[in-house]
């Protein structure tokens, strides 16, 4: 019996040894960011003796990046496309997929498969076409095109019709024989329902759109329209040795997600469960 | 058998399809089993034009008996495509005669696709516009010549031809694909592990599972930064690390970002990035196993590893699949990651580092070759159909076994 019980404290012991190494894997690389981030380049690197928090935090880094680079009108132009697409994402997304689920109308079946079909379809197979697209409509250099490129995903349509039919039916139905209009039945029963599945879908789609690099690679050309990636990413190849000053704009890029996620993430293993996301 | 095209609003249809009522009814009975719903008819539309009454009520007469023949005829008709034309032909004669009665400009049913209609178009029209059309254009420029501007060629297989004695292409290929092998196992390995123990009842397991997540959500132009730092071959600590503490030669310090090890650096980023998205799906995934597996594994005297063995990873097996799909899928379409790490201040990458999705955007926005580009383009998704493909086998034979 003793013998379990020691059997039993040194599996635990290993479980926190195991987790707060992984632990330290996945924090250290954000506290050497913050710690650099007020670091002059000469101490950066400094290894003998090593300091987190140097003798005289170089604060200046925080406030010089923002005049060095136009790194205020890159966060605007991020925010701006954040919101929008994040909102246009989780309206049309559980829309559609509120009448893909709870509704009976023709051609459901077929509309449905064009999405499906297209969920596996990677974005990069199509970038071109739709790029030469975008640039007959006049959206090249626009921050529209980077709207219309994020905010109609498959995917969120799928999401949120798997989390839909998790709903029983009845539910609808009872509101239905009480007269509830199809619209009411979705604002006032299902929308309250799927705050894990709209939380998730808020992440994800946060996620991709602030950290999105490619498609505002290839849509937004001019200075003022850049988005915070690629501010970040031309300040690096243009003052490269910088170290202090591209840890505190990288640091700068990341809170807005951070505290997405920090907000969300209770529902996020529920939403990931209930929208059969694992398959 | 499922009739999806067939609604329970449509009752009669199905009564019809299944033939639960036997033939020796009266007829005025039948009428009234398999007649039009008449609740509403009472709501006439006034904004309507009247009909005249007399041609209404003929009309009328002649959809009914339309009607009722072909419902006898469905009875006795054997081929069973036929029958299923004809059932939707009955619905739509129903509709008709619904309409005329009520004289209401939009039947019900049509009535209940708009409104359905209406949910969908919002997304279902940006969708269309923004990547239906795209992706047939995708298939249609991988044939062609066209540098955006200049009139089209027509190229028929000449792009792919091309593609055999591509260099940068073949190079582009090989690395995509060591990415993925390394990559794949690994990232299903740790995340896998990961879950296992965060699973686990620990205290502050609410807190290890945000830092896992962190590096998902983190930017990758700032994170990619922070690891050229900490990898930095000269002054890096990492390297550091390796020359004081392990005594490594300073010749023989790993150059983390070039030649063959890049793909190596590649690969070891992507898990840790991408370890905690993964191990949110096999959480998931866990929570679905019943406890009393375990229980009875207990019974059975079952250890630490046999309980993995012959309960965790079998009920997992769907989880591991789907991870290993999406996972091979993400990788084929790795680009930033390589750009980021290896592609110094021009964001060049040369052979040793070069991936597909680079070459199709070096190809589509830096040469304007848009139809070799697209070529390259149908590689990366003739990859990524096998492998769905792979998904939907493996899921059917499950669902048969």
């Amino acid at each position: 019996m003793k013998s379990a019980h020691k059997k039993a404290v040194i599996g635990k012991a290993a479980v926190y040894i195991i987790l707060i190494l992984i632990a330290l894997i996945m924090i250290i690389p954000f506290l050497w960011m913050l710690s650099a981030s007020i670091k002059s380049d000469r101490e950066v690197f400094q290894m003998n003796p090593f300091v987190w928090i140097p003798e005289n935090p170089k604060w200046s880094n925080y406030s010089d990046i923002w005049t060095k680079i136009p790194f205020g009108r890159f966060v605007g132009n991020t925010v701006y496309l954040t919101v929008v697409v994040t909102l246009l994402q989780l309206l049309t997304s559980s829309f559609a997929a509120y009448s893909f689920a709870k509704l009976h109308f023709r051609h459901k079946n077929g509309l449905f498969l064009a999405y499906i079909a297209t969920i596996a379809m990677p974005w990069q197979v199509y970038m071109v076409p739709q790029f030469i697209m975008m640039r007959k409509m006049g959206l090249n250099d626009k921050l529209l095109a980077i709207i219309c490129l994020q905010a109609f995903s498959a995917f969120g349509v799928f999401m949120m019709k798997q989390f839909y039919e998790g709903i029983p039916d009845d539910l609808c139905e009872a509101a239905r024989i009480d007269g509830m209009s199809e619209y009411k039945i979705y604002a006032k029963i299902m929308l309250p329902l799927s705050k894990p599945a709209l939380s998730t879908l808020t992440i994800f789609t946060f996620v991709a759109t602030w950290n999105d690099y490619l498609g505002p690679l290839i849509y937004l050309k001019s200075q003022e329209k850049k988005t915070i990636q690629l501010g970040l990413k031309m300040f690096i190849s243009q003052y490269s040795s910088d170290y202090g000053l591209i840890m505190a704009g990288s640091v700068l890029s990341l809170i807005p997600v951070l505290i997405v996620f920090l907000v969300l993430q209770k529902y996020f293993v529920e939403g990931v469960a209930s929208t059969g996301l694992k398959g | 058998m499922a009739a999806p095209f067939y609604d329970r609003r449509r009752g009669y249809v199905l009564r019809v399809r299944f033939g639960g009522r036997g033939p020796g009814k009266a007829p005025d009975q039948r009428k009234a089993d398999y007649g039009p719903r008449t609740a509403d008819t009472g709501k006439e539309n006034h904004h309507m034009p009247k009909m005249d009454e007399a041609r209404k009520a003929e009309r009328l007469d002649s959809l009914q008996g339309r009607l009722t023949k072909l419902i006898a005829d469905v009875r006795t008709e054997a081929d069973i495509r036929k029958k299923r034309k004809m059932i939707g032909e009955i619905g739509n004669l129903n509709r008709r005669i619904d309409k005329l009665k009520s004289g209401r400009v939009l039947s019900r049913e049509a009535k209940r696709d708009l409104v359905a209609y209406s949910f969908i178009a919002p997304n279902f029209i940006g969708f269309c516009v923004f990547t239906l059309i795209p992706i047939v254009f995708a298939f249609g420029l991988a044939f062609l010549r066209w540098d955006g501007s200049n009139p089209i060629e027509w190229a028929g297989i000449g792009n792919f031809m091309k593609l055999g004695d591509d260099v940068f292409f073949k190079a582009a290929l090989k690395n995509t694909i060591i990415y993925c092998v390394g990559t794949v196992p690994l990232t299903m390995i740790a995340s896998l592990a990961l879950a296992i123990v965060l699973n686990q009842k620990v205290k502050g397991r609410g807190i290890f599972r945000t830092f896992a997540f962190f590096p998902y959500v983190a930017s990758l132009v700032a994170i990619t930064a922070v690891w050229k730092m900490l990898f930095h071959p000269s002054k890096g600590p990492i390297n550091n690390l390796l020359y004081n503490v392990f005594h490594v030669a300073q010749e023989d310090l790993p150059q983390w970002f070039s030649g063959g090890l890049v793909l190596v650096s590649m690969i070891l980023f992507s898990v840790w990035k991408y370890m905690g998205y993964y191990m949110v799906i096999y959480l998931a995934g866990l929570q679905g196993i019943s406890a009393e597996l375990y229980e009875a594994a207990s019974l059975d005297g079952a250890g630490t590893w046999n309980k993995f063995r012959y309960v965790t990873w079998p009920q997992l097996s769907s989880t591991t699949f789907f991870v290993v799909v999406m996972l091979t899928i993400n990788c084929f379409k790795v680009y930033d990651i390589a750009v980021m790490l290896a592609g110094g201040g021009s964001g060049e990458l040369t052979t040793s580092s070069t991936v597909l999705v680079y070459y199709i955007y070096q190809k589509a926005f830096v040469d304007w070759d848009l139809g070799y580009s697209s070529a390259v383009a149908m590689v990366l998704f003739v990859m990524v159909l096998l492998v769905t493909i792979i998904q939907f086998v493996g899921q059917a034979r499950k669902e048969k076994a």
